[in-house]
């Protein structure tokens, strides 16, 4: 697999940084929500909405379209912002996260807004979805792919490993597991609350194929999704290395911003951050 | 209002807040008394121990894990594994409570509960965090409003849902020291406190709060607030209500419910439950089979909730104080 061209590796970097913005007004507009996961995944739900889903903005319920699935529903606001820069539905509406009457809903629910796939916020229960999916797709011939956003913290949960022995029972190769690797959930450190390594050999062990990356790598993580794709007969799972919080300095590798949202400042000095991460990449792109 | 000197004395009785007072009213969420009261039952008993599916912080299990760091048990997001293990740490002896929000535990672990804890009667605590529509802006899927249904359905079950902060540490100690599978529920959001020390608090014997011969309101959890200032906005107009704080839904204190539908002749029942097969339900059944009287049912009206504010929340889905109001007044002109 080729790496990308840089002028695009600019534009998805681009991209990922007005989620991230969108991300932060959000929350602060909403006064509650989830930080940390949801700035952490930026660079995955722009990999996804800007290059690698088989996707159409206005027509969400194309047949044809990838299927993506948010697991982890709580980090719902990077989802919601890569939707709304990838032109689902207008930008402002972000603002009404959590709002009474508002179609993003505290976790996604998939009859409120188009194109969310699936209602999530109980952990644990986005794999076995996408594998009844990719296994609806294989009965079928369709070839749309089925990938799975999922988190550290809800491989606690039984049934994940459940899905994870019927997708290799299966052999949904068009089954695509991506881990949000951030090492935190809300009582701290993954490893400390239930540790989960050697996480890669015990999806080996499931009869997965297993990646791992730097999930804030743009770059790195679309050449192996692409790599990931290549496999045949078996489920993947890609572990995405990730930095709680990344982009805004002080919530990087800080648990304690799991489940809260900027106040005021807190925003505005995010905001200046990523402002100037942007003008960072648009001289690294015009150099 | 020819009844207010009997009102006042029900709530003499109970050694309430005057909560007709706004300036005597503090607002504390229901969970924070059960973080007390498991500090205090660890106290008490050094079989008592807590484990957490986590969430110490939100679910007030917290002050436990610092007092007491060798009996608290860290199980992660884990809700069946909560529930089986907690039986058998139960049958080593322990007294455990285990705590998590109430849509995952009992409400993803809910076959765990009938037979590890119910059929297999273990002595389990099982405190339901988060519970009702007031949870706010994490919507449905963190709103449980039908865990009530799914407790009070199993055989040897206790179902508590105290009315305040000062009620729910008091629950909490009361729970501890009686044997059996229980389930505590209690809400995120602050909430008015209207009980004291002095309270009296024992587990299924309901309580009148306030007097009255028109209307029974029997209300649970943090909507018997709503319920005594619907009473008293009612009182202005005429109408006396008994409100009843029916804080244990198993076993229901049934010859006070017999007892309000007797001397009122009409029932209104308050919860923030589905109002399928919640407290109301169980009023119903009791009232069907013992003194069938017309009956309102104030709770979710088969629906799921959604994202909002507390208040935005309890309006919509119709459990304000004005909903209670206008359920009483129909309750009332359905009297024979
Ligand atoms: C079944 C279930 N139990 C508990 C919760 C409450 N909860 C929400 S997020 C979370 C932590 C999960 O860890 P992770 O997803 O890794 O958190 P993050 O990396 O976003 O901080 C928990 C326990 C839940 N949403 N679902
Ligand atoms: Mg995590």
């Amino acid at each position: 697999m080729e790496s990308l061209a840089p002028h695009l590796l600019a534009t998805l970097q681009g991209h990922a940084n007005d989620v991230r913005q969108g991300i932060i007004r959000s929350l602060l507009a909403a006064g509650s929500g989830h930080s940390a996961g949801s700035l952490d995944m930026a660079d995955v739900f722009t990999a996804f909405y800007f290059h690698l889903l088989r996707h159409d903005p206005k027509n969400p319920d194309w047949e044809e379209r990838d299927r993506l699935l948010l697991s982890c529903g709580h980090i719902a606001p990077v989802r919601y912002s890569a939707m709304a820069y990838a032109g689902y539905f207008p930008v402002d509406e972000l603002l009404t996260l959590r709002k009474f009457g508002t179609r993003l809903q505290g976790h996604p629910e998939r009859i409120s807004l188009p194109g969310l796939e699936t209602t999530s916020g109980p952990l644990g229960e986005g794999l076995a979805q996408g594998t009844g999916m990719a296994l609806g797709a294989k009965m079928d011939g369709a070839d749309w792919r089925v990938y799975v956003v999922t988190s550290d913290g809800e491989h606690q949960c039984g049934l994940h490993w459940e899905a994870m022995m019927t997708a290799a029972k299966f052999k949904l190769d068009n089954l695509t597991c991506v881990v949000d690797r951030n090492f935190i959930q809300i009582d701290g450190s993954t490893e400390d609350v239930m540790p989960l390594e050697p996480l890669a050999d015990k999806y080996r062990a499931f009869n997965w194929e297993v990646f791992t990356c730097d999930g804030n790598d743009i770059g790195a993580f679309i050449a192996t999704v692409e790599r990931a794709k290549a496999v045949r007969g078996k489920p993947q799972v890609v572990i995405a290395n990730t930095v709680p919080g990344k982009g805004v300095s002080f919530m990087e590798h800080d648990y304690l911003w799991h489940g809260k949202p900027p106040k005021a400042d807190e925003a505005d000095v995010a905001l200046r951050e990523l402002l100037a991460a942007r003008e960072a990449i648009g001289a690294s792109n015009r150099g | 209002m020819a009844n207010a000197s009997v009102a006042d004395s029900a709530a003499a009785a109970m050694q309430l807040v005057d909560y007709r007072d706004p300036a005597a009213i503090v607002q504390i969420p229901t969970r924070n008394g059960f973080g007390a009261g498991l500090v205090e039952a660890g106290r008490r008993d050094e079989k008592v121990i807590a484990i957490c599916a986590d969430l110490a912080e939100s679910t007030r299990m917290e002050p436990f894990k610092a007092a007491f760091p060798d009996r608290y048990i860290e199980i992660g997001v884990a809700e069946q594994m909560i529930v089986a293990m907690a039986a058998g740490l139960a049958a080593a002896g322990k007294v455990p409570f285990i705590a998590s929000y109430a849509m995952f535990n009992p409400g993803r672990s809910w076959e765990q509960v009938r037979t590890t804890l119910a059929l297999n009667q273990t002595n389990v605590k099982i405190a339901g965090a988060h519970a009702g529509v007031s949870v706010g802006p994490d919507g449905a899927t963190h709103q449980a409003v039908e865990d009530i249904a799914i407790m009070r359905v199993i055989p040897n079950m206790i179902v508590v849902v105290p009315c305040d902060s000062v009620q729910t540490k008091k629950a909490t100690l009361a729970v501890a020291e009686r044997f059996g599978p229980t389930y505590l529920r209690f809400a995120r959001a602050e909430s008015a406190v209207i009980t004291t020390d002095g309270t009296p608090f024992e587990i299924g014997k309901a309580q009148t709060f306030r007097d009255g011969t028109d209307v029974a309101i029997v209300a649970c959890g943090i909507l018997v607030y709503n319920a005594l200032i619907a009473a008293e906005q009612l009182a202005a107009e005429g109408i006396e209500c008994r409100v009843v704080n029916n804080h244990t839904i198993k076993p229901m204190d049934e010859p006070a419910i017999v007892a309000a539908a007797r001397d009122c002749g009409a029932v209104v029942t308050v919860e923030e439950h589905q109002v399928h097969g919640g407290m109301g339900s169980r009023v119903a059944e009791i009232l069907a089979a013992h003194h069938p009287v017309p009956i309102e049912f104030i709770g979710v009206q088969d629906r799921f909730g959604q994202s909002g504010t507390p208040v935005e929340l309890v309006e919509e889905y119709g459990m304000g104080v004005t909903a209670i109001v206008a359920a009483v007044k129909r309750a009332l002109g359905r009297k024979k």
